[in-house]
This record gives C-alpha cells, sequence and structure tokens, in this order.
C-alpha cells in the first residue's frame, strides 16, 4: 500500500498477533487508510475506524487485505 | 456493599482517555503511588469524599483496551478485575471513555459488563467530539447498556459532581450480557467459578485462558486448569478472537442506535498538519534533537542551580551543628555520617524534578508516541525500544532519573535493558574525575586551530560510554529470554497542550519515590562509607593524631597545617584506608597504588568524591578546586620509579575505570527499586566493575 491508499481487512495471517489487532479495532471488512511511514519506512501509521495508531511493518504484514 | 461508607472504586479505560486526569480531579493530593506487589507497575490509590457520608478509595488501573493482557501493566488489571477475593477486587469500576473514539473505549465496557461488576461509563472528551461533529443520544445509550452514563470533562473537572453521586448512589449490576461462551464450555466455567469464588462465569472463562498469569492462584490449582484446558482442547487465542468480533458487532449496534453523525477528519487537521512536520525524515529528527538537547540542558545546567544551594546548604547545616553539639562518636556519626548522606539524596531532585516535568510534558501534548515512532526502528537493532532513546540521553545528566524513566517503556525485556546500560552513559558526575585526569595527562595543545585536544579526549570518552551502551544492549538482546512477545501497536494521540496540574503531580509522584524508596539505601551505605573513612582499627587513628602533633610541635607547623597532615594520616589509618592497601595488589597491574585504591572505595558513594578523597590522602586539605589538585598531583613522585605517580598510562587507565565503573550506589539503589530486588543490580555491578577492571588493566599495560 502506498500512503494515502485505503484497503479492507480480509483476515489475519497471525493467530496470537490477531486478538491484538482484533482489539484496536482491526475487524475483518472494516477499512484501513495507509497514512504515512516513519523516516525510515518502519513503522507505519494507519487510521482505523477514526483512530489513529502506528504499528511495525511486521505486525502490519499479518494483515491481510482487500483493494 | 453499596451502603458501605467506604467503596472501592477502580478507574479503567483505555490510555490517553483522561484517566489520569479524572484521577487528580478526584482525590487532589490525597494520593500515593505504591507497587503491585511482585511487579514493577505504579498502583495508584487515592481517596475521594464522594458525599456527606461516603468516602472512596479510588485506584487509577493502567490504561488497557481490554482484559486480554500483552504487558505487565495489564495482567495487573485482569488479575484484579477477576479475583472476587483479592485486596484490590472493586466494588464498583467508573469506566473513563474517550468520546471521539467510542468504540474502541466500549469493549472494555462489555468486559466489565460481562465481569458482572457495576459500572458507570463517564464520557470524556465530549468538547472534542463536539468539536468532530459527533452527536450522542445519551439516554439511548444509557438504556442500552443499562449503565449509569455521565459526561464529564476530566481537564476542567466539569460533570463531576454528577459523577460523585453516581459513584456513591446504589448500583445495581448492568443486566446485559454481551458474550456468551460455547454451550459445552459453560458446566466446566460454572465449576471453576464455584470453586474459586468467583463473580461470574466470565471470570471462569478468563481464568481457564489466562491461568498462567493468574498470580492469585496455587500452584496446584494452576496445573489442574492446564491439564483441564488440554483435556477438552482449548485454545485461547481462537476464542479471544471470536469473542472481540463479536463485541463489536454488539458494540456497532449499539453505536449505530446512539450516534447521530459520524466524525468528520476535519477537526484532526491539526495533528496531520503537525505530524507531517514532526516525522518529517529530516525536520522530525532536527526538532526533536532540539527537545532531547534542551531537556538535557536544563538537567544539566539549570538543575546546578539549586543543586548548587542544596550542597551548601547541608554543608552550613553540618559545620552549624558540628559546633552546636558536644564532641562524641553519636554526633559526629549525626554531623558526618547522617546529613551529609541525607544531603546526597536532596542534591538529586532537582534533576529528577526537572526531567520528569519535561517527560510528563511529552506524553502529555502526545509527542512521546511520535518519539517512539522516529526512533523505534533504529532502537530495536540493539534490542532496544523507541521509548528507552529519552532515558539513554537523559543518562548524560545522571542515571538516576534516567532510569526512573523507563517505567514508560511496557515491554518489559526492553525496560530491563534500557535501565542496564543506562549507567554507561556518561553522568555529570564523571565529569569532575574527568576533568582533573584529563588536565593531568592529555596537553592542551590545538590539534587544528580551534579544536583542543583535552576536548577531544573528553568527547572522545563521553563517545566511549555510549558504544559500550549500545554493544552491552546488544549483547543483552541474544541473551536475556523473555516470552512476552515485543508489539508496538500504540495509539497516535490527538496533540494537546499539557494539562500543568497533571506535570505537577507527576514530579511529586517521582520525586517521592525517589527520596523514600532509594533514599533508605543510599543513606544506609553513604553512613557505612562514613563509618569506614572515619574509624580504624584498634588505636590506630589515636596513634596518628598523636604522631602528626609531635611532628607538628618539632616542626612548628601552623594549625593548617597540622590538619591537613592529620587528615591524610587519619584516612591512611582507616578502614578505608586498610581496604585501599588491602587491594592494592588486585589494583597495581592497573598502575595504581593503595592512595587510588582508598579514593575508588569512597567514591563508590558517588564518582565526584573521587576528587574529594584524592584531595584528603594527599593533604591538599580539604578543597575541590581542580587547578589545586591538579598541580599537587602532577607533582607527586612514585616512590619506586622516582617518576611522576600520575602517568599517562596512569591517567588513561583511571580515565577509562570511571568511564565504565558503576561507581554508584544511588543508581545501585534506583535499579534495585525498578527491578523489584537485588538480582539485576548485583550483576550490573559486576559487569561493569569487571568490563572496568579489564579495560583499564588493558589500557595502563599497553601504554606503560
Amino acid at each position: 500500500m502506498a500512503p494515502g491508499e485505503t484497503a479492507v481487512i480480509a483476515g489475519f495471517h497471525d493467530e496470537e498477533l490477531s486478538v491484538k489487532l482484533l482489539e484496536m479495532g482491526f475487524l475483518p471488512g472494516s477499512s484501513v487508510r495507509f497514512n504515512y511511514a516513519a523516516p525510515l519506512g518502519d513503522p507505519v501509521c494507519v487510521t482505523i475506524s477514526g483512530f489513529d495508531l502506528s504499528l511495525r511493518v511486521s505486525e502490519a504484514a499479518t494483515i491481510a487485505i482487500l483493494r | 456493599m453499596a451502603q458501605s461508607p467506604h467503596l472501592r472504586i477502580a478507574l479503567a479505560g483505555k490510555p490517553n482517555s483522561g484517566k489520569s486526569s479524572l484521577f487528580n480531579q478526584l482525590t487532589g493530593l490525597n494520593q500515593k503511588t505504591g507497587n503491585f506487589p511482585g511487579v514493577t507497575v505504579d498502583k495508584h490509590i487515592g481517596y475521594c469524599q464522594l458525599n456527606a457520608t461516603t468516602r472512596a478509595q479510588i485506584i487509577d488501573l493502567p490504561g488497557t483496551f481490554s482484559i486480554y493482557p500483552r504487558t505487565l501493566d495489564e495482567k495487573i488489571v485482569s488479575e484484579i478485575l477477576v479475583d472476587a477475593t483479592g485486596e484490590n477486587y472493586p466494588d464498583r469500576v467508573v469506566l473513563v471513555a474517550d468520546a471521539t473514539n467510542l468504540k474502541n473505549c466500549f469493549l472494555l465496557l462489555t468486559q466489565m459488563v460481562d465481569l458482572q461488576i457495576p459500572t458507570i461509563l463517564a464520557l470524556n472528551m465530549v468538547d472534542l467530539a463536539a468539536q468532530a461533529g459527533m452527536e450522542f443520544d445519551i439516554a439511548q445509550l444509557q438504556k442500552q447498556l443499562d449503565v449509569p452514563v455521565v459526561m464529564i470533562n476530566a481537564r476542567t473537572g466539569s460533570g463531576l459532581d454528577e459523577l460523585k453521586e453516581k459513584m456513591a448512589a446504589p448500583l445495581p449490576k448492568s443486566s446485559l450480557h454481551v458474550y456468551e461462551p460455547d454451550a459445552e464450555l459453560i458446566p466446566i466455567l460454572d465449576k471453576i467459578q464455584a470453586e474459586l469464588h468467583l463473580k461470574s462465569r466470565h471470570a471462569a472463562f478468563i481464568v481457564l485462558q489466562q491461568w498462567n498469569q493468574m498470580n492469585f492462584l496455587p500452584d496446584p490449582k494452576k496445573k489442574e486448569l492446564q491439564q483441564l484446558a488440554h483435556d477438552i482442547r482449548f485454545f485461547p487465542a481462537k476464542y479471544q478472537g471470536a469473542e472481540t468480533v463479536q463485541r463489536y458487532g454488539f458494540i456497532q449496534g449499539v453505536l449505530n442506535a446512539v450516534t447521530s453523525k459520524v466524525a468528520d477528519k476535519e477537526w484532526k487537521k491539526n495533528t496531520y498538519r503537525l505530524d507531517r512536520i514532526l516525522t518529517h525524515k529530516i525536520w522530525g529528527y532536527v526538532i526533536f534533537l532540539f527537545i532531547l538537547f534542551s531537556i538535557f540542558q536544563s538537567i544539566f545546567l539549570i538543575a546546578q542551580v539549586p543543586m548548587d544551594w542544596i550542597d551548601q546548604g547541608f554543608a552550613n547545616l553540618s559545620s552549624y551543628l558540628s559546633g552546636v553539639f558536644p564532641d562524641g562518636p553519636f554526633f559526629d556519626l549525626i554531623t558526618q555520617g547522617i546529613v551529609p548522606g541525607i544531603g546526597g539524596i536532596v542534591i538529586f531532585i532537582p534533576q529528577i524534578a526537572i526531567l520528569f516535568a519535561f517527560i510528563s510534558i511529552l506524553e502529555e501534548t502526545g509527542y512521546m508516541a511520535r518519539v517512539v515512532f522516529l526512533m523505534d526502528k533504529i532502537m530495536r537493532k540493539f534490542g532496544l525500544n523507541g521509548k528507552s532513546v529519552v532515558p539513554l540521553i537523559s543518562g548524560w545528566a545522571c542515571a538516576i532519573p534516567a532510569i526512573m524513566a523507563t517505567r514508560t517503556i511496557d515491554n518489559w525485556k526492553d525496560r530491563l535493558i534500557t535501565i542496564f546500560v543506562t549507567p554507561f552513559m556518561s553522568c555529570s558526575a564523571r565529569l569532575p574525575v574527568f576533568a582533573i585526569m584529563v588536565g593531568l595527562v592529555v596537553p592542551a595543545n590545538n590539534l587544528l586551530w580551534f579544536i583542543n585536544l583535552q576536548g577531544v579526549a573528553l568527547m572522545g570518552l563521553y563517545l566511549l560510554g555510549f558504544v559500550a551502551a549500545l554493544g552491552t544492549a546488544l549483547i543483552m538482546k541474544l541473551w536475556v529470554k523473555t516470552t512476552e512477545k515485543s508489539y508496538l501497536l500504540m495509539e497516535m494521540p490527538t496533540y494537546r497542550t499539557p494539562k500543568w496540574s497533571n506535570v505537577g503531580y507527576t514530579i511529586l509522584e517521582k520525586t517521592n519515590a525517589f527520596v523514600f524508596e532509594a533514599g533508605k539505601v543510599i543513606l544506609a551505605i553513604s553512613i557505612v562509607l562514613w563509618v569506614l573513612a572515619s574509624y580504624g582499627p584498634g588505636d590506630a587513628m589515636q596513634q596518628a593524631e598523636q604522631r602528626v602533633t609531635a611532628q607538628a610541635q618539632q616542626n612548628n607547623w601552623s594549625a593548617e597545617d597540622t590538619e591537613r597532615v592529620l587528615a591524610a594520616e587519619q584516612l591512611e589509618n582507616s578502614y578505608a584506608g586498610k581496604l585501599g592497601k588491602f587491594i592494592e595488589p588486585a589494583i597495581r597491574p592497573l598502575g595504581y597504588d593503595w592512595k587510588i585504591g582508598i579514593a575508588l572505595i569512597t567514591s563508590f558513594a558517588a564518582r565526584e568524591v573521587f576528587v574529594g578523597t584524592v584531595a584528603t590522602i594527599y593533604s591538599i586539605g580539604s578543597t575541590d578546586d581542580t587547578a589545586t589538585v591538579k598541580g599537587r598531583l602532577k607533582a607527586e613522585v612514585n616512590p619506586e620509579t622516582g617518576g611522576p605517580r600520575f602517568t599517562p598510562a596512569v591517567g588513561f587507565s583511571l580515565l577509562i575505570f570511571y568511564t565504565f565503573a558503576m561507581q554508584c550506589m544511588s543508581t545501585l539503589a534506583i535499579v534495585r527499586r525498578e527491578t523489584k530486588g537485588w538480582k539485576w543490580p548485583v550483576i550490573q555491578l559486576a559487569y561493569m566493575t569487571g568490563l572496568a577492571y579489564l579495560s583499564a588493566l588493558a589500557v595502563y599495560q599497553l601504554m606503560a
């Protein structure tokens, strides 16, 4: 994804982490917007249901998205 | 319980929901910070008079999104809320919700409701929500959730009277059940609930999932639960995921019914605009460096003024008291042992207060999350965390507030590594030692027309400490094992102006924690060191005195000279002097004699004591004046070689030793407090002293 793009969450690849992601509001079917990345490319800042948070690229990579 | 005059009420909610502001508003100065048993999680407890007859104990729980814990802080929350027999189990909970982001806040709310703890929903930041164009139907919300809802502004305190009223009034449990576990689990859960005296089926469900996190369970019970979970093939992650999805389904339904308008993005545009600068790939780092520099300068320079007052004040008090008191060992203990010992604790307060003022402002404004965002990738390479940056840099001023500041790091391993390596950062107490030794062994020549060789040497020492910190972090990254996974997943809060009273409370809390918890150890060690330096075995001290008096009469010394020589002789014959001679064989390979040995021992209290001890032992008199001490040391002759005592080899060996060695009991005391035991401070002391010894050995042997 490029900064400014929006995608829909399809599912998760990592079961343990998925619980945490779900709690923060990453629900399958909801849309997630990639706002910007940190200067070194990691971590990234995203918006999910009006809520801004940052996560590492390795963590974001466990989220399956549909575009 | 509802009519009891003494209620226990817990504040729960996600981080940045304004929980701490509400806690400060409710309890004011009537609060204290302790520790939850066995873990280094701050336990904030305060008292609040809700109405004429009801007084409540308020517990501010660590901020969490749900009761499924990721960090130490969050484990505490789930344990407190599940263990109905525990001493911290609340009679009721006030759930503080950020009105601009209800969806995330309601997850924890539905869990409270399922735990059947009577709950009040405090809607905070309604002003911000209104700015964002959101509208709520409070009556509908109350009806849907079956809990009382109060709108508050935790920053201004409005809505608090109504909240207090609701907190004191009888409060039934919500009739709502949001999540029901699978039917086949129900008999098992009911059995666990009855056996452990839990308040709800959901509590039993959590125990079954997290038996290994629940410290209140005795070990055989944990084994039993482990076996049970294995037998019924119970996989927590699967259930938690399904549960969360189901809860959010319910929450979405409630939100659809109560919100008439969703937020537009407009209200956050200032935050986004600021982020574009503050997380910019060049400006972001420039601004961050500037802020760090300001913090560093403030701790280093501004704190110096009150520190000098404190230093002078305690010295005056000490000499005033010794004038008033009669002679005797007991009064000496007070004037020379206890008073300076307390002074040695109080002297750190300005630095601690200033550092925590800055850190609290960084947290309050929301900038700290951006610091982590900027630095996480770099720091992770060294086994550290984005939040390690502020403690590490503060370590250049003083390791004590810096180590206290590591509490903002929620991953235990990252925090431990940060605590462990911070004392390598060359603190301001090393500077007097560096100044003397560099001045002694490095010529003041100019390397280029403006670069002074002594300056280069000093900078090299600072760099060396920094490299040692990073290198040690790398080693520890591989060595320390943990079951706790490192996540980042962190909210990027909207920028806000800090609430100054919260900054004030943070300063008070940290200063208190230092003075009353680390202070005890510092005072004890400084008294021991004073005894070592003031008393000697048998009548060695008296003999020394007689010898000096006789010499003085013979040679017609002035009173001042006599005192100077006497102080040196007495120190030589004290227990510290004996110890210095005792360790001489061990430090001889580093190029040190017993006189330097004494200075090493006494400066274990604090590195800068080195200068004072050296002044005494070389009978310079009681002076801290660098030029005087330097001049005297330069003239000191090594009786074995006939050359100067402080050759470049000895000087550099000492410099390297002080760069690496732990030599600071206050740091040890604070590490003990932050790691809950003597294990880590002892490992740290051994590691740092070992590294210092070997490096100094190598330097001396190569140069001599």
